[in-house]
């Protein structure tokens, strides 16, 4: 092979000089970022979750270029998207639906984590950038549904800016504060597109963030353990054909939904301009608020009910000193791997107690399930570190994987 | 592997199998990512809301000799002008084939009375001057351009200045003696 180089990978070799910008991209997810062999599909999520927030920037920019944010304008603009916008319908369904999906792709991976120890150390501020990129979801989330305009609109603004007055002495004026007036209305749609605009660029840099942290000790696995050198395999082109399929995937998923069922976890009510002289019979929030609104609802005195919602997010920053053991994946846990599933099936109850008027059932559901959730994580976790006797742990992650031959 | 000679695709030295199919991949997965922006770009075209407005009515019945008016197209101004006999004179006596865009005043009109033309200077957008008699017309009485110094004529053809073709006549017509529909 000739030693002599093209003037392509000169010019290549010339820039990579001044600014080593691929070879950057290369050890963050390319081929000099050895990653454990033995990942599974639930390791396709992370990647996902950054696709998504790239498909909600790009299509949500466009919307914005055809958005008013204005009381007398918005939901007419939205509507003007939907039926003149060249592909406006699209952009929405793709940004509306998009919403659901990047929480249906975070959530996945946050359960990811809690089964398989991924927040325990060396990884809490990994752990910790991912509750803020949830945080910041929320936040995002709910200012982009205020946007349209419509009633759920209108009276989710106000019921979730009104929990900020629980807040002892301060908690009015916090809320007048929030509004820009004395209601929800239009110094408040003003706000909120300004911020909506904003915080999924301090998305994008929390993102940059948490795949910083995960470099430090890289990606955990399904087992637990810390990979020996020989174990790991090139991000790039193993992982990346890998999440490639996982794309795949995922886009047939959300695309069944946004060309099928574009309207099916919206709510019908949003189609009614914002009146706020009169607030809808049943109101909720989008299904991936249900179980903290359930929380929310389960109890009867105003300020309790809110720090229980805070609570229960803010309780996830501590939960690699709760979790008491020091086996990362559940696979070796016994006892952990039944609260785990428990757990995931509580938060299934309290995301379907949360869509139901807090009375009879749902109410007495929701009680039970808010104290199991925090039992869990305030009791349980801690103790069963202690008492549990965990499998003994491989001593690579090549043996599960190899069954040693027989001697 | 099992790479033999007959299965492989491109029986070349330098192409196995697999970098057929890994460019056979790459190849599909662009084409599908560029197809896909198609309909993100065209978002950004007029709206179906904008397109509709895109014709106007306007009646000329009060516009005596001499006079102009303006009307709003499409976010544009369009220059109506009712010239005089002296003024139409004036633009078809001039050799039009040594003009910077050789067009005859026959070809700008429909109707010799009526000049209709976008009042938008050719060079970079701004609005000429002229359409009223106490503005400045230039050199050639018909448009001046603040801008960068146009001069346009009695047909609204370029004569000096930086502006590289004339004023453009709209798509338009008569739909009686004094009405007219621009788009």
């Amino acid at each position: 092979m000739s030693t002599e180089k093209g003037w392509g990978m000169r010019a290549f070799d010339w820039f990579e000089e001044r600014l080593p910008i691929v070879s950057f991209i290369d050890h963050s997810v390319g081929s000099k970022y050895p990653a454990p062999k033995n990942l599974n599909y639930f390791w396709n999520f992370g990647s996902l979750a950054g696709l998504v927030l790239v498909i909600m920037i790009i299509t949500g920019i466009l919307l914005a270029m055809s958005y008013t944010p204005h009381v007398d304008h918005a939901f007419q603009s939205v509507e003007r998207i939907m039926r003149d916008v060249n592909s406006g319908w699209l952009l929405r369904y793709m940004h509306a639906n998009g919403a659901s999906f990047f929480f249906i792709v975070v959530y996945i991976h946050i359960f990811r984590g809690k089964y398989y120890g991924s927040y325990k150390s060396p990884r809490e501020v990994l752990w910790w950038l991912g509750i803020i990129i949830m945080l910041l979801m929320m936040a995002t989330a709910f200012m982009g549904y205020v946007l349209p305009w419509g009633q759920m609109s209108f009276w989710g603004a106000t019921v979730i800016t009104n929990l900020f007055s629980a807040i002892p002495l301060i908690g009015d004026e916090i809320v007048t504060l929030l509004w820009g007036g004395f209601s929800v209305d239009n110094p408040t749609l003003n706000r909120f597109f300004a911020l909506h605009y904003l915080l999924p660029f301090v998305l994008v840099g929390v993102v940059v963030l948490h795949i910083w942290a995960l470099h430090i000790p890289g990606s955990n696995n399904p087992a637990g353990i810390d990979p020996a050198p020989q174990d790991k395999i090139p991000f790039h082109p193993y992982y990346t054909a890998k999440d490639m399929f996982g794309v795949g995937v995922f886009l047939l998923a959300y695309f069944t939904v946004v060309f099928w069922f574009p309207n099916a976890m919206g709510h019908t009510d949003n189609y009614i301009p914002a009146n706020p002289l009169s607030t809808p019979a049943h109101i909720v929030p989008e299904w991936y608020f249900l179980p903290f609104y359930a929380i929310l609802r389960s109890i009867d005195d105003k300020l309790t009910g809110v720090i229980l919602m805070f609570g229960s997010i803010l309780i996830l920053f501590v939960l690699p000193w709760l979790d008491t053991s020091r086996v990362r994946s559940a696979t070796f846990r016994p006892i952990y791997k039944v609260l785990f599933w428990i757990f995931l099936i509580d938060c299934v109850v309290l995301t379907w107690c949360g869509a139901q008027l807090p009375e009879g059932l749902p109410l007495i559901l929701s009680r039970v399930g808010t104290f199991w959730y925090f039992f869990h994580f305030l009791v349980l976790l801690p103790v069963v570190g202690w008492i549990e006797t965990p499998k003994p742990l491989p001593t690579s992650i090549s043996t599960p994987v190899v069954p040693k031959p027989a001697e | 592997m099992a790479d033999t000679a007959e299965n492989q695709v491109v029986p070349t030295e330098d192409e196995s199998r697999r970098d057929f199919l890994l460019h056979a991949t790459v190849a599909t997965g662009a084409v599908g990512v560029a197809v896909s922006m198609w309909p993100l770009i065209n978002s950004m075209n007029p709206a179906a809301d904008t397109l509709a407005l895109s014709s106007v009515e306007a009646s000329l019945a009060g516009l005596e000799e001499g006079q102009a008016i303006t009307i709003s197209w499409r976010g544009k101004p369009v220059f109506v002008r009712y010239r005089t006999a002296a003024e139409i004179e004036e633009a078809r006596s001039e050799r039009w084939q040594d003009m910077p865009d050789p067009q005859p005043d026959e070809e700008r009109v429909q109707n010799d009375k009526y000049l209709i033309v976008i009042g938008v200077c050719t060079h970079l957008g701004c609005i000429p001057l002229g359409q009223k008699t106490t503005e400045t017309r230039g050199d050639y009485g018909g448009y001046f351009c603040p801008c960068h110094g146009s001069h346009y004529d009695l047909s609204a053809r370029i004569r000096r200045g930086p502006a590289p073709t004339n004023l453009e006549v709209p798509e338009y017509t008569f739909l009686s003696e004094t009405n007219i529909r621009i788009g």
